[in-house]
């Protein structure tokens, strides 16, 4: 109680007493590891150092800057991060930008020579401004993660189109096969009992084959009369209940015939 | 003067319909053969502008981008539909955006312009992820040795960020004002000293770990 009237400890490790905040907050290693991952190269690194010393990146100590750079890159290399060939570019250019700040210079050359870290603020200004710009890039609204397109659904698939058939191109079809059935057929009596429902049932096997199948190709003229009344009749029934389709493509074309789908095939 | 006197709202309501069964951005051009008459560009433009202000009550927007015009969602809505597909898209890391970024800004580029500014190799899969996006491709080639190909970026990203043109990017920082931002006594959100380490590439928003918000394999490591 008394102590603390004294000076509050911010905290205490071990029983320790702490008063003051410090320097650096301890970083575990694996922490580090991924706060040394962070950094997108030599000039990234670089920047973030020149940052947390709050000098102007037209000043840049040199030896003070090479220094904590290779600091740096010894941890990299203790905590056998993978260290890329740019990382030793970059501290051997600093030393050699720091070598050549030591050298004296002729008074003469002086005035249009550089200064030996120009360069290397160039492209530490350049690398800032684009760091910069990519993060304003990415704050920028983006199709998918900040807003929605918008589309309508619409049956865009080009589902072939059949035309629906009209009786009488049923009709006609129909009065041409029987004209063709008189011209070819021989006249037979037949006791053929002659079922629609198996017609039905024949047709349909037969679009299980062929989904397609024209209309004409269904019937077969030598059978006589009857057998393509029967079959007629199926025909008309099986759309009748909706198992089959008639279609054509155009007036007078080919009349097609297939199995609506989506029904449970015949039994 | 046909005979067919298109009433503008009837034209407002055709716009509107291929635009909203449109899977792109339609442009004028494309807009005008919806028409008998040859609407002319004009006409057309005012059309579209009146069919967005009819919109403007609405979470749908007309916007023009830099393939044309299209329909989009306010963005103050993504948080609702966010809701309904909770699983967040994954973030660009850096040096996707960086290297984005320079050919965004500085176009047309070669691999070897973008490492001279980054300071560090691109690896391939960076450039292949932008390719894949459709938001880069190659216009061309450096007739230097090696024929390095030349950078650009696509309207397709253009039009994913919502843009008509390359003009309409933020704005470049002058490179004088970048000198002072060391100074403390001018915070900038970005480069403040004390976060700059969390800051490196952990969404706020989101409690992703670092190694999953990476899309790429990352170059240094």
């Amino acid at each position: 109680m008394i102590e603390l009237v004294h000076s509050t400890p911010i905290a205490k490790v071990y029983g320790e007493p702490f008063l003051e905040v410090p320097q650096d907050l301890y970083i575990p290693p694996d922490a580090l590891e991924v706060f040394l991952e962070q950094f997108e190269g030599p000039l990234d690194l670089l920047l973030y150092l020149i940052r947390k010393e709050n000098i102007s990146v037209l000043d840049v100590p040199m030896a003070q800057l090479t220094r904590q750079y290779l600091e740096y890159v010894e941890m990299m290399r203790e905590h056998q991060l993978e260290l890329a060939a740019e990382y030793l570019l970059m501290a051997a250019l600093l030393i050699e930008i720091k070598s050549r700040m030591l050298l004296p210079r002729p008074p003469a050359s002086q005035a249009d020579e550089e200064d030996p870290r120009a360069e290397l603020v160039r492209r530490l200004l350049e690398y800032e401004q684009m760091r910069l710009a990519a993060q304003r890039l990415d704050a920028l609204p983006r199709a998918a993660r900040d807003f929605a397109l918008v589309q309508v659904i619409i049956e865009r698939e080009s589902v072939e189109r059949f035309p629906d058939v009209d009786a009488e191109d049923l009709r006609s079809a129909w009065l041409t096969l029987l004209a063709r059935a008189r011209a070819t057929g021989h006249h037979k009596v037949t006791r053929d009992h002659l079922s629609v429902r198996e017609h039905m049932s024949v047709i349909l096997r037969r679009l299980q084959e062929h989904r397609f199948v024209e209309f004409g190709d269904l019937f077969d003229v030598s059978e006589g009369v009857p057998k393509l009344v029967v079959t007629f009749l199926a025909l008309l029934e099986l759309a009748h209940e909706t198992l089959v389709d008639l279609s054509q493509q155009a007036p007078f074309s080919p009349i097609y015939v297939r199995l609506v789908e989506s029904e449970p095939a015949v039994e | 003067m046909k005979s067919s006197a298109l009433e503008p709202v009837q034209a407002k309501t055709i716009l509107e319909t291929a635009l909203l069964t449109s899977q792109e951005p339609l442009p004028l051009a494309e807009l005008k053969k919806l028409f008998d008459d040859d609407l002319g560009s004009e006409v057309l433009r005012k059309l579209l502008d009146e069919l967005r202000q009819e919109w403007e009550t609405r979470g749908i927007e007309l916007t023009q981008v830099a393939s044309g015009w299209r329909f989009r969602a306010r963005p103050e809505y993504q948080k609702y539909l966010d809701r309904l597909n909770p699983q967040r898209p994954p973030r660009y890391s850096r040096a996707v955006l960086e290297t984005l970024a320079i050919i965004a800004y500085k176009q047309p580029v070669t691999r070897g312009d973008i490492e001279d500014i980054r300071g560090v190799t691109v690896s391939s899969n960076i450039l292949k992820t932008l390719e894949a996006r459709g938001w880069i491709d190659v216009v061309g080639h450096r007739e230097v040795p090696g024929r390095p190909g030349l950078y650009a970026t696509t309207r397709a990203f253009l039009d994913d960020l919502n843009l008509r043109s390359l003009e309409e990017l933020p704005p470049l920082d002058e490179l004088g004002s970048l000198v002072e931002q060391g100074d403390p006594a001018q915070p900038s959100d970005e480069t403040e000293v004390p976060e700059r380490a969390d800051e490196a590439d952990l969404p706020e928003s989101s409690a992703m770990p670092l190694h999953e918000a990476d899309e790429e394999q990352p170059v240094i490591h």
